[in-house]
């Protein structure tokens, strides 16, 4: 069953064509990642599953339920409040820029939203994010600020207060495009232990080796459109042009 | 006349000045809240009323807004005020001009906090209230800090401004001691009241700016 699907989505910012007639499905438990090249539409696509841009045309869909279709005139219409903060509980998203809440510690961060979003247990939601922060290798942080973080461990607490919530797909968008090497590979590390729950996950990233190990699907973006899309086996292998001039910058190094 | 004795004429005054920079505080700071969402409101009449407000309040002499609050219940609607008046025309002239300076520093820490912080909350489904209350406003607060001390400093000082409509506070006294007994004392008192009272205040806000320096 599909978790995620979007139909035919078109964006545009000012006159500039971003999304260009793309069309994505998700099966649950599948882990999606997107690459290509800066500018191709890969984050727009994310901020329009994620409804934090609201698409030109397209439908998009949460298991079955319709959070927006095409009218007649091919504009995008957008389900009732109730309906959209009903799907939205489905999904959660990783940002480049973490954006964690800087007056809050590393507890609060990630117990806020469970606690006075899903009105949950406090003790059942300390006790849940003590566990995440461990997964997390952050046991010794919970009550440090995100100012006294560094880049890695801000994203690891990002991951988590995404987490907090139980998500059913949960996207990251260029999780680690702010941090240098060695914080990244802390982060990529993370994500992959992710994988082993189960968790639905589309990836956009610019770690190509990350993407062929971890992916059960690639999907190659340029120009606003899907260039190609099928296994890590199929798409690094490609014998596209647009696919080989991409994948050609990063070498041999994944 | 001693200093002391002095003082204690003052006492009175100093009493009253410290009425209106309370109560003026109590009411503006929310009133200044709510007139920024005004400010800031998509609806374009009500945008367009309450920048005309901020506009006047800020464009035009206190002392004339005291003026007109007093004597314009009487002089536009011929409703007769008693004595107790002067001091509520303070409170109310105090309150919605300074209300309309709060407003706007209001305004320039809500408008500068980064739209990743309205992003994440609501990937994380905060509904908007609740963005406001428990993400967004405790960080406008550690923004705007030094800008409402310096108002709420220059509100201290401002305070003497009530004299104009007759209210007996601490400047209107230390003036009329002054001009009967001929000397500069009553003055210096009231001087070093301000000094003192301000001094306080720049300490309190201090302590609360740096309560609020655990986090960057």
């Amino acid at each position: 069953m599909y978790l995620l699907e979007m139909n035919h989505v078109r964006k545009s910012f000012n006159s500039q064509e971003v999304l260009k007639d793309i069309s994505l499905s998700v099966k649950e438990g599948e882990i999606v990642s997107i690459i290509g090249p800066s500018g191709s539409g890969k984050s727009t696509l994310l901020r329009c599953a994620t409804m934090l841009e609201q698409m030109d045309g397209g439908e998009l869909i949460y298991l079955k339920e319709k959070a927006a279709w095409n009218e007649a005139d091919g504009v995008s219409t957008y389900a009732d409040k109730e309906t959209l903060k009903k799907i939205q509980k489905h999904y959660g998203l990783v940002f480049q820029n973490f954006h964690l809440f800087p007056h809050m510690s590393v507890l609060q961060n990630i117990m806020d939203a469970p606690l006075h979003v899903q009105k949950r247990n406090k003790e059942e939601v300390h006790e849940e994010a003590m566990k995440l922060l461990k997964k997390m290798g952050l046991e010794d942080k919970a009550k440090a600020y995100p100012c006294q973080l560094s880049g890695g461990q801000s994203q690891r607490v990002a991951i988590a207060r995404a987490l907090a919530l139980n998500p059913k797909i949960l996207f990251f968008d260029e999780p680690t495009s702010a941090l240098d090497p060695e914080l990244t590979g802390e982060v990529l590390k993370v994500i992959r232990s992710l994988a082993d729950l189960q968790i639905t996950m589309v990836i956009v990233t610019h770690e190509m080796a990350f993407a062929r190990d971890i992916s059960d699907r690639v999907i190659f973006m340029a120009d606003g459109i899907i260039v190609e899309e099928g296994t890590p086996e199929e798409v690094f292998s490609s014998s596209n042009v647009r696919t080989q001039s991409f994948l050609g910058r990063y070498g041999d190094n994944f | 006349m001693t200093f002391i004795q002095i003082l204690s004429q003052l006492a009175g005054g100093m009493w009253v000045s410290i009425q209106i920079f309370v109560v003026t505080l109590i009411f503006s700071l929310p009133l200044g809240l709510l007139i920024s969402f005004g400010r800031m409101s998509k609806n374009r009449i009500i945008q367009a009323i309450v920048k005309f407000y901020i506009s006047v309040m800020r464009g035009t002499p206190l002392m004339l807004q005291l003026m007109v609050v007093y004597f314009g219940p009487y002089y536009l609607l011929g409703i007769k005020v008693g004595n107790d008046y002067r001091l509520i025309a303070a409170f109310i002239g105090f309150t919605i001009n300074y209300a309309a300076y709060f407003a706007e520093i209001y305004r320039s820490g809500i408008q500068s906090m980064p739209a990743g912080q309205y992003e994440a909350s609501r990937l994380l489904g905060y509904s908007k209230s609740q963005t406001f209350v428990r993400i967004v406003f405790p960080q406008v607060i550690k923004r705007i800090l030094p800008s409402i001390t310096n108002e709420v400093i220059t509100l201290v000082k401002d305070t003497s401004l009530a004299f104009t409509i007759s209210v007996l506070e601490m400047f209107a006294v230390a003036k009329a001691m002054a001009s009967s007994q001929t000397s500069l004392i009553p003055f210096v008192a009231a001087g070093l009241f301000y000094y003192v009272f301000n001094l306080v205040v720049a300490v309190g806000m201090e302590y609360i700016e740096k309560r609020m320096n655990y986090y960057e």
